[in-house]
Order: C-alpha cells, then structure tokens, then sequence
C-alpha cells in the first residue's frame, strides 16, 4: 500500500526546505531581471554557481571567515554582471539571453575541467566548507520540532538563515520597486527609448538592476550548498529553466511571486514523483520503471512551463493587466 | 546532515598556489593537471559499481601511474599502488572512459596499442555485474604522440566534419527564426530525434542502414511538420508573443528531452559502423564514416543553397524572412512557406542528429542539446536570422572547437567556441553576416 | 479642423524670427539650436545631408517635406538616438553632438515619438511621474529609504495631476496606459515630456492616428506650449496644422534642408512644390515607407524573371 501519510509528510517538509528558499531567492533575483525591468537572464545558474563556489572556495583555499566568504561570491557574481552587462546591455534583448546563457556555461564547464582540480575539485565538487556556518550558529545541539518538520540545530540554522536571506531580499525588492527607482526600472521594460526621452540613463539602470538580480542569485546558490556540497553538474542550464519555471507559476513581476511559486513547485514535485515512485513499487504503473518515474518530474516541469506560458501569463499571483512578457 | 571534514592541509596550500594561479590567469591554458589522488582505491564504499585494473610492465607492477576515469558527469582520478592495481567506485553503470597518464609512466615506456588512435584512452562499459577492468599494454616505445603538422591536419578535417554537421542544424534553427521569429530551444530534441530514429530502425529493428537512415529522415521532417502544426501555428495564431514563445520552446525541450529518455534511457548506444576500426582510412584520423558525413553534409548544403537562391519557393521564403507582413501582402502565402520551413528544418536537424551520431559517436537522449548551445553560437556568430550567416557561423565554431583542443584541455573545448561567440557580439553585434539594423 | 480653428479665432503668429531673405540655412535673431554640416548614411544611402540650420527661439517651427526626406533621421540626431557620421550642433549654445539621449533630455530638448511610446503598464499617473527630473528616490541606494524622497515625490505628483487636469486625463491617473485611445496616448506624450519641464519640445508626427475629436485640444496644448515660453519643433504632414500653428517652416527633401521661411510663403515655393507636393500630389504616401516599396519591386522583378523562365 501507499504510505499518504509519508507522501504528505515529505511534500509537507519542502515548504521550508533550504533547497526551496535557495530557488526562491534566485527566482526573485530573475524577477527583477525579467519580470521588473524584461532583461532575459539565462544565466541565473552561472550566478548561483559563482555564489557557491566563491564561498567554497574563499573557505576552502584562502580559509577565509564566513562573512569574507560571502563576500567572495557576492563580489564574484557582481564581476559577472558587470562582465555580461557592459557589452550587451545597449543590444537588442536577445542578445543577453544568448551571451548569458553561453557565459553561464562557460562558467560551469571551468568549474568542471580537470585543470583546474586542485581549486575547483573538478566534476567532484567541493565539500567541507562548512565549519565556520556551523560555528556560527546560535542553536543548542539537539532535536526540535513538530509534525514533519523536526530537525537538529544545523538543520534549522541552515532554514533560518535561508529563509532570513530570502525575506530581506524580498524586504528590498518590495521597497525598491514601491520607489521613483523601481518606477523607472519598469518602465525600462515597457518603452526603454520612452524613458530614455525622459533623461533616465537606460543602460546604468538596467547594469544596476542585472547586478542586484545576480547578487540574489549568487546568495541563493550559497544557501544551496548549505545542506549539499558544490557540484558542477547542479548547475546545468536546466536550472536556469526550473527557476524560469518557478517565476511563471508565481508570477514574474510580482515580489512575493517567486517565493510562493518556489514552495507550490517543490512541494507538488516532491509530492508528485513520491507518488509515481510508490506507485510503481506497488505496481500501479506497470509500464514505467523506477529510474523512468524519476524523470516523470523533468516532464511535468516542461509541461507545467508552456501550460502556464499559453494560458495564464501573468502567474498565480500576477496581476492580470500587469501581464509581465517584454514586447 | 553529515559533513565531510577538510581535506589534508599539505592539499589545501596546493590549492591555494592553485588559486592564485586561476585568479591571475597566468596562463591558465597550459596549467597541467594537479593534485595526485593518494590512494589506490576511491570511493569503493560509496558507490556500488567498480572499475578497476592492474598496470604493470612485463609482469612487473608499475606503481604511481595516474588514471582518470570519467563518464556520465562523474570523473575521478586514481593512481596505481605499490602492486601496480588500482579500483574506483562509480556511480551508474554506463561507459566510462579510462585514461592512463602517460606522462607518469617511466622514461621510455608508453602505452602501446598499434589497433587504436589514442591507445592511452580506452572506453570500457559497466554491465549488469557492476564491475569492469580497464588493462593497458604497456611496453617500451612511442609515446602517444603524433606530429604536430598531422594533429594540425587532423583537427582540421574533425572541425571541418563537425562544423559541416553543425551547419545542417544551424540552418534549420536560422531559417525558422527568420521566417517565425522564434528562437527554438527545441530544436535540439529534433537533432536527437534523428538518431533515435535511426537507432530505432537500423539497431533495434535491424534495417539496413542505407534504409533506416532515409526512414529517419523521413520521420524527422514529419517531426518537424508536428512541431508547427501543433504548437507553433496555434501559438502564432493566438499571437503569443516572440518571448513567451521562446519560454514555450524551453519547456518543449526540457518535457521531449526526458521523454526521449523514458523511451531510450541513460545509456548510450552505437549506430551500425560508427565503431568499426575496419573503416580507417589510416590518413590523417579519418574513417570513410568521416568521408561519406563530409560528403553528405556539403551536398545537402549545395541543395539547401540551391532552394534558397534559384526556387521561387525559397526566394518566398527569403522574402517572409526579410518582412512577412510585405510578403503576406504581396500575395505570399507565408503560413505555407512557414511550414516548408519546419519540414525542412526537422528534415535538415535530424539529418545533423544522424552525423552527430558517428562524429561523437553514439546515440543518447540529451545529445542534441549538447550542441544546442554551439548551435545557437553558430547562428548568431554569422547573423541572427541569416542562413548563409548560419552555415559560416557554424564552420567558424566547428573549426575552433576542434583546433582549440590543439592547446587547451579537451574538456574546455566548448569554452572557447563560446568565448569567441561572446567577442563577436562584442565587436559586430549583427554578426559576421549580418546587416546592421537602422535605427529609428 | 480648420473650420473650428476658425471658429477659435487664428492663433497669433510669431514674426521676425530670421536675418535676410529666408533661404536654406537662413540666420535666426535668436537660435536655439544651431546645426552644421550634418551627415548620416545608412549603408550607400544618403538620409541626411544638412549644412547649416538654425531653429528659432520661443516660436513653433515645423519640419516638412515627403517621405524619406530624413526628417525622422535628423530628429533622431538631434536627440542622440542616433550616431551621425559628421556634424556638430548646440543647443542653448551648448554644444551636444555625440552625447546620448538622455542627457540631451536633462538638458532640457525632450522629444516624442511617431509611434506614441506610452510605457502600456505603468499607470497614466505613473507615467507622468516618470517624466519628473531631478529625482532624488531615483537613485538605487536612496530608493530604499522612503522618507529622502517622499515629499519630493509628493511635489511631483501634484504637478502631475495639474498638467492631468489641463490635458484632461485626471479621471483615468490610476489606469493603465494601455487602457487608453491612441489619442490619449499622445496627449499623455506629451504631458509627461512637460513633466521635465523642458525649453525644447521635439514632437514627431504629433498629430498621426489622433482621433479628429481630439485633434483640436493637440493643437492648442501645443500654442499652449509657446505662450509659456517654451519652443517648438515638430515634423508633420498635416500642412492644415503646419499652416495653422507653424511661425516657422523648414522643408526637407532627400536629405537636405530645400527650403526655410513662413509657412504662407513657403509652400508657394517652387523648390517646395516641386520637392514636395509636385511629384505626389494629393496622394497619401504617408502609411508606406520607401524601403517597403523597393523590397515589394524586387520580389515583383523576381516574378517577372520566373515567368521568362
């Protein structure tokens, strides 16, 4: 028989799983890139990787404290923005979803090359940089919780400060895009010429609004790695994808959008390939084996992603004028 | 959450050289690979599949000669112990390749293999029992070390070959942007398709492979016929816009991709003659595969020029790709010449998927969007929109992949394809054949 | 419309604006932009040659002439959406060749567009606050601290209302700007250019697709504009409105400037009439635009070679 109550459990633990305010985060860094201001970002990956391993690495090779750590990665993913930007920001929009896309491959196949080994740990990954987190964190040792969320004091540090790192960056989103500045973000992504006419500097704005996206992005990946450890092959263009995906359910120019899309993403898809993979074990779905209904949930994303595109645009929570699609 | 703890300090100040190295990108090209694994056998608890071997020179053992073994995203390296054997732990059964470091054989010892190109390299499969062995023959002689003239040559006729293959998809992804405005993310599930096909046909239902291939053929252009008639002329109707159409066709690829690997699986799996040694000419690396790919490959290009520049057709579709509101109006039917265009198109990337098979070689579920990315270089390299931009595009990123590897290390060699695309744009944002657009 | 302006009484033309006879690049007693020497090709194609223009300060000039005539092209350059090949320009004295749009607007030369660029999402009143200079919430690091720029922007919003009222779209400051009819739109247009505050005002094609309701409230907002002191340059093919409202009319043909003077004497200008009216008459050229009418002859000499075939 199917376990629901296990089913419902571990759906139940992704509401506030670090993995979900990891892709939350990143989801709201590419709602100011694409929903606020319509850049095409297909790079957010290339921007989480350079948060992780930043943070990784500014441990692991230079042993640097957590907080110079951060700074690493946060540094790193601004370099990168700025890198990205500068050329394409003045082209025509698909230009930076090709340079972006392409630059975030380059950065992962860098980071997979055996050259590189000694600092980056090629296809391996890194692992062990997590001492100077753990030291840090204020919880007791031991075991706390209710219902399915019950974890010991590492897990809950890592979700408090994910979660933390995920409501101040919405903070700032909401309060930036309720201000004169949010105001000419937007209408950059309605009419940038119009707004050009107006005496804005277009193209400093759109640099600033790609480097505060990509430090979201680089924050992200570093909450991501907090219960894993860093490997390139996370980082593939298809979580670039995942996050569009996560923006479009939620909304793409909506601030709390991103965050909830995050949560209803991982929570059907835990709950929907546990479903599958009990299902088959009890011989519910005889024609599929277990390694196919582990990518039953690559399918059901791409699906979920043109469902929503075609039929409801502007997200669930999305205003339904606001529809959030640069022209 | 279990942590692993930091890995031995005499590693970490290695790193640390490393990474002043990589941050001042003093010449970061030629830095060779670092860090020797200690011991003879990784990751044997973790892990329930192994590879293993014995490396030794006429019965005596060799010991500290480095190996990697790499496949399916995983890599590893090992060094042979003090009896000469070595085993890893690898995650999935599937191919892996074993790569013997020449470099730390002894002075004057190499891997000698006269039957194979790169004898140092070998791809071993792990089956059903979960292991596999990977011997080398190791004797005195030649090290794997070919002239640098014939490597040049070499690389040449393989970038030729894969910028010519690259060409067939390029166009197909140019012609539909121009005339739809699309930007296909999947176009590369109709590249993969056409090696499934053949898979299908030629492996599975054992056809001829002179019949399984026009079969695929076949198929692939009715593939791409679907691909428009059900989506794509719906959508163009309801008047979807050009970027949620592009986020359609990311979610149509990422959904057919796993498909494709719900049917076909992880693995890959070798077309009817991609292996075969017996096809060697013995010139320059090249195989009467590679001949009869290069061959195919520029008289379809001649054939597709021909339609475009002498056909009324392809002078039609020209013309909806230059202005298809002026087309429309000048009595073009543009819905038909679209659709011509997503036959062709599939017809054109299953064709690219086939000699995509026997150039990696093999068939596997994701190997169209391993080029997607290349593909999407080319196009926008010679002109977004253009096809004659496409196919120089394309010849352009071909040859440097491939004469990269003369200087970098094999597994960057896509970076540099992707660097030159991003110089490009720095310098000529409407590519190599591009116009430059009037503004305002 | 002529009938109503009539009805109105006829607007008071400034006179006096030019030194000597009015010919081609004629000196104005007080310029607001002086151009030399302009030039810019797109690839072989010459679409803007222009030697000498003055503009004239405080009074309505019109730029006029067929389709082609690179009106569009010099208004581009003039604003710094485009890049001319040579040539150099001042405003206000000021010399502002080559620097970019948007410090061509702080500088106080703001520009419409032909194709009304209502920003569709932003509301009316969003729109208009848009056009505000000066800004201080604008800036990234005091946007986030609301009370550095709240009575500021209370300011703002209520000159924006004001100029809301007077272009009579108070009623809608909370709808969308996509809500609104295309003549909306460009009263909307222009309204928020006025929220800068400008001494220059460029309208492209003012008039192009208004309903004729509201055509005559366009005209007076824009007579409007000159009794506050501010001065006007706007390409039109509407020569109703040109001799309506225009003190001053400058008329392009191929590039370069043909023609300069009062609107009355102007267009009995033989070089006018020939450059201008005099190959296309009546016709409406206005919708199709040159590179359309090459492109549809290829494709028809490509018919005629299929059919020899």
């Amino acid at each position: 028989m199917i376990d629901w109550i296990l089913l419902f459990s571990n759906a139940a633990q992704e509401i506030i799983s670090p993995t979900t305010a990891a892709y939350a985060l990143a989801a709201l860094g590419l709602a100011i890139h694409f929903g606020f201001t319509g850049l095409l970002n297909f790079g957010q990956a290339g921007f989480m990787m350079l948060g992780a391993y930043g943070f990784a690495i500014a441990t692991l090779t230079f042993g640097w404290p957590v907080w110079a750590a951060i700074l690493m990665g946060v540094g790193a993913s601004i370099v990168f923005a700025l890198i990205l930007g500068i050329p394409t920001l003045r082209l025509r929009a698909d230009y930076l979803a090709i340079v972006t896309i392409a630059a975030a491959e380059i950065i992962r196949l860098l980071f997979t090359t055996n050259t590189f080994e000694s600092v980056t740990g090629s296809a391996d990954g890194l692992q062990g940089y997590k001492g100077g987190f753990e030291a840090l964190n204020p919880i007791p040792p031991g075991t706390y919780g209710f219902g399915p969320w019950v974890y010991n004091e590492y897990d809950w540090w890592v979700r408090i400060f994910g979660w933390g790192l995920v409501a101040i960056a919405a903070f700032i989103t909401w309060r930036l895009f309720k201000s004169p500045w949010g105001r000419v973000i937007k209408g950059i992504r309605e009419d940038e010429d119009a707004v050009r006419a107006l005496g804005k500097n277009v193209y400093f704005y759109k640099m600033q609004s790609l480097v505060i996206g990509g430090v979201f992005g680089a924050l992200a990946g570093m909450i991501f790695i907090l219960p894993r450890a860093v490997v390139p092959s996370n980082y593939q263009t298809s979580l670039t994808f995942f996050i569009y995906a996560i923006l479009l359910l939620g909304g793409a120019a909506t601030v709390f959008g991103p965050i909830v899309g995050s949560v209803i993403f991982w929570v059907l898809l835990s709950f929907f390939s546990g479903f599958i993979a009990r299902a088959v074990e009890v011989g519910w779905l005889p024609f599929l084996s277990n390694v196919q209904a582990g990518q039953l949930r690559f399918i059901l994303v791409g699906i979920a992603i043109m469902l929503i595109v075609i039929y409801r645009p502007q997200g669930i929570f999305g205003n339904k004028k606001e529809l959030a699609f640069v022209k | 959450m279990a942590h692993v703890a930091s890995r031995p300090l005499a590693r970490r100040t290695h790193r640390r050289l490393a990474a002043v190295l990589l941050a001042g990108l003093v010449s970061a090209l030629t830095l060779s690979i670092a860090a020797p694994a200690s011991a003879e056998e990784i990751g044997l608890d973790e892990y329930d599949n192994k590879i293993s071997g014995l490396v030794e020179l006429a019965d005596q053992p060799l010991a500290d000669v480095q190996l990697v073994i790499a496949g399916g995203g995983f890599s590893v390296e090992v060094v042979s112990g003090e009896d000469g054997r070595w085993a890893v732990g690898v995650p999935e059964r599937g191919e892996y390749t074993v790569t013997l470091n020449e470099e730390t054989l002894p002075e004057g010892i190499a891997v000698i293999d006269p039957e194979l190109e790169q004898p140092n390299v070998r791809t071993i499969n792990v089956g059903q029992s979960g292991s596999a062995v990977a011997n080398f023959f190791i004797g005195q002689g030649e090290r794997n070390t070919v002239s640098l003239l014939d490597q040049v040559v070499e690389r040449l006729f393989n970038g030729l070959n894969f910028g010519l293959l690259l060409a067939l998809a390029a166009i197909g992804l140019s012609l539909v942007f121009g005339t739809t405005g699309l930007s296909n993310f999947a176009h590369a599930e109709m590249i993969t398709f056409g090696g499934l096909m053949t898979l299908l046909f030629g492996v599975v239902m054992g056809l001829p492979i002179w019949l399984a291939i026009p079969i695929a053929l076949v198929l692939s252009a009715a593939f791409g016929y679907l691909n428009d008639a059900a989506l794509w002329k719906p959508l163009r109707k309801k008047g979807v816009g050009l970027i949620p159409l592009m986020i359609v066709s990311i979610g149509l690829s990422l959904a057919v991709r796993y498909i494709f690997q719900m049917f076909v699986g992880g693995d890959t799996q070798q077309l009817p003659g991609a292996t075969d040694t017996s096809l060697e000419i013995g010139m320059f690396g090249l195989s009467w595969t590679d001949v009869a790919s290069m061959s195919v490959s520029v008289l379809v290009l001649l054939g597709v020029a021909f339609f475009l520049l002498r056909t009324r057709l392809g002078k039609a579709t020209r013309a909806v790709s230059d202005n298809p509101a002026l087309a429309a109006a000048s009595g073009i039917d543009v819905d038909r010449v679209i659709r011509i265009v997503w036959i062709m198109s599939g017809a054109l990337a299953g064709l690219s998927g086939i000699l995509w098979a026997y150039f990696r070689p093999g068939v596997s579920w994701d190997m169209g969007f391993q080029i997607l990315l290349l593909t999407f270089a080319a196009v926008t390299l010679g002109g977004l929109g253009t096809a004659f931009g496409a196919l120089v595009g394309a010849l352009v990123v071909g040859l440097f992949v491939e004469m990269s590897t003369l200087i970098i290390p094999s597994d960057m060699k896509y970076v540099g394809a992707l660097v030159i695309l991003i110089l490009v744009l720095l310098v000529r944002p409407q590519g190599i054949l591009g116009r430059k657009e009037r503004i305002g | 419309m002529s009938s109503s302006a009539g009805a109105k009484g006829a607007p008071i033309k400034s006179t006096g604006l030019h030194i000597g006879e009015p010919a081609p690049g004629v000196k104005k007693v007080d310029p607001i932009i002086v151009a030399d020497n302009i030039t810019r090709t797109f690839g072989g194609l010459t679409a803007v040659q222009v030697e000498h223009l003055e503009i004239p300060r405080g009074a309505i000039t019109a730029l006029i002439g067929p389709n082609g005539a690179g009106k569009t092209t010099l208004f581009n350059l003039l604003t710094g959406f485009d890049k001319p090949d040579t040539g150099e320009w001042t405003f206000d004295g000021q010399g502002i060749s080559g620097i970019p749009a948007f410090k061509v607007a702080r500088k106080g030369q703001v520009r419409t567009f032909q194709l009304t660029k209502a920003l569709s999402l932003l509301t009316v009143l969003d729109n208009m606050k848009l056009g505000a200079k000066g800004q201080r919430g604008e800036g990234l690091s005091r946007a986030l601290f609301p009370w550095i720029w709240r009575k500021q922007e209370a300011e703002i919003e209520a000159r924006a209302m004001d100029l809301l009222a007077r272009f009579k779209l108070d009623a809608k400051k909370d709808d969308y700007a996509a809500s609104l009819s295309g003549g909306q739109r460009k009263l909307l247009e222009m309204a928020r250019a006025l929220m800068s505050q400008p001494s220059l005002v460029m309208l492209d094609e003012p008039m192009a697709g208004v309903n004729p309701a509201l055509t005559q409230s366009l005209l007076d907002h824009i007579l409007n504009l000159k009794t506050e002191g501010m001065t006007v340059l706007f390409v039109e093919h509407d020569m109703h409105m040109v001799r309506h409202i225009a003190d001053w009319v400058v008329v392009m043909a191929e590039g370069r400037v043909v023609a300069e003077g009062d609107p009355h004497e102007v267009m009995a200008n033989p070089a006018v009439i020939d450059a201008y009216l005099g190959s296309h008459h009546d016709e409406d050229l206005g919708d199709l635009d040159t590179g359309v009418m090459t492109a549809i002859k290829e494709l028809a000499d490509d018919d005629a070679d299929e059919e020899k075939n």
